[in-house]
């Protein structure tokens, strides 16, 4: 089986991070087995393949990383989504696209570290394309990449009155944070292999 | 229409939240509903991993999708508790808290704080990032690896070949790199589960 991060990172097989990543060999095992259970699950609950790759191409567009941009993108067009689908995936990307962490702290002394910044709303062409469901999925999604700290309550009813289960809205959030952590594994790591000693 | 109920988030029981960054522990109130104990079948209870996590609405909640979560288990207790070479584990601690706290996560910068104090020691430095962010001075070594936490941790993504050379130049090998990497992107992981599905709280004290 192909090592994603490896893969995405140029990583060659004897290299020196290669055996760096070796010393951590349950984390470099499970980094991959979290790709395989979201992409490849056993059981896809409510939340298809085409669903989970619309999400990733997203995050990974708003991350704008080349390697893993491009490795979602095509996973997007190979789970076979609709083109008009990727297409506004990329344009609801380039939308949505601004600067973080922002957010909001609880009333008290930590706010005058309060930031605002965009809070993203899938305009109503797209909106109409994708379905009210995934919609409101790339709007949750916005939000846990760029300003997670603005999360309350009705991030998540939003999700439920959009259809989303609660069993659902664990695997969307475990997807989306997934892959905060694995395209910053892979932009580390490049940097790394870039940089020998 | 499906005909399906549409769910509804749950209201915390009345409690005080935290408006600081804190070493204090915490507790965490769900916004949705986590399974119960009765609900947990063996494969739940496996994908916990530590048994006693089963007392935990966190991981209850979590447990819904039980593969990721075993994986997402798995992953987090290599980065922080495997001793081989390495990074020490404070400063593994250390790339965490940096995270938790540029990214806002109360709860997480708690946990791991009290871990980077614990085993670096270093009490007033741990407690100086919590009350003055990660631009707080601390030493070239730790200032090196709060800027790279900062640096992976930002979107659009900052890291660069002067990070590298600045945790070089603080004495990390490569092998420490990597944990540093490793820790400070698995809390971007970890903060955006913690702060999306529910909320910190303020021990009450006990009578």
């Amino acid at each position: 089986m192909t090592d994603i991060i490896d893969k995405l990172a140029g990583i060659a097989p004897g290299s020196a991070l290669d055996r760096a990543r070796d010393n951590r060999p349950e984390a470099r095992k499970h980094a991959q087995t979290s790709y395989d259970v979201l992409f490849s699950p056993r059981d896809f609950g409510g939340f298809p393949l085409v669903e989970r790759c619309a999400v990733a191409a997203f995050v990974a567009a708003l991350h704008g990383q080349p390697e893993t941009h491009d490795f979602y993108k095509q996973k997007l067009a190979d789970a076979g989504a609709a083109p008009e689908l990727a297409v506004a995936i990329a344009s609801e990307a380039m939308e949505a696209h601004t600067h973080g962490p922002y957010g909001h702290y609880p009333a008290g002394p930590l706010t005058i570290e309060d930031h605002s910044g965009l809070n993203y709303a899938v305009a109503p062409t797209p909106r109409r394309m994708m379905g009210d469901r995934l919609a409101a999925a790339l709007e949750h999604t916005h939000m846990l990449v760029f300003h997670p700290r603005d999360a309350a309550p009705p991030s998540l009813q939003a999700l439920l009155d959009a259809g989303w289960s609660t069993t659902d809205i664990v695997t969307l959030s475990q997807l989306v944070s997934f892959l905060a952590f694995q395209i910053r594994v892979v932009a580390g790591l490049k940097v790394l292999n870039a940089r020998p000693q | 229409m499906t005909g399906q109920m549409t769910g509804k988030t749950l209201a915390p029981p009345p409690h005080t939240e935290p408006t600081v960054f804190t070493r204090d522990q915490l507790d965490w109130l769900p916004w949705i509903e986590p399974l119960t104990e009765a609900e947990l079948t063996p494969r739940h209870r496996e994908s916990l991993v530590d048994a006693a996590r089963a007392k935990s609405d966190y991981f209850r909640l979590l447990a819904r999708d039980p593969d990721i979560l075993e994986s997402r288990t798995r992953t987090d207790k290599d980065i922080f508790y495997n001793p081989q070479a390495g990074a020490p584990r404070a400063d593994r601690e250390l790339a965490a808290a940096a995270t938790s706290r540029l990214n806002g996560c109360i709860y997480c910068a708690s946990v791991h704080a009290r871990h980077a104090a614990v085993y670096s020691k270093r009490e007033a430095d741990v407690q100086k990032l919590l009350d003055e962010g990660v631009s707080a001075d601390l030493d070239p070594r730790w200032n090196a690896i709060v800027a790279a936490s900062v640096a992976l941790t930002s979107i659009p993504l900052d890291f660069g070949p002067e990070h590298i050379d600045r945790l070089r130049a603080a004495g990390l090998d490569d092998l420490a790199i990597v944990d540093v990497i490793n820790a400070a992107s698995f809390f971007n992981w970890a903060n955006r589960l913690m702060l999306s599905l529910g909320e910190p709280a303020v021990q009450k004290a006990t009578p």
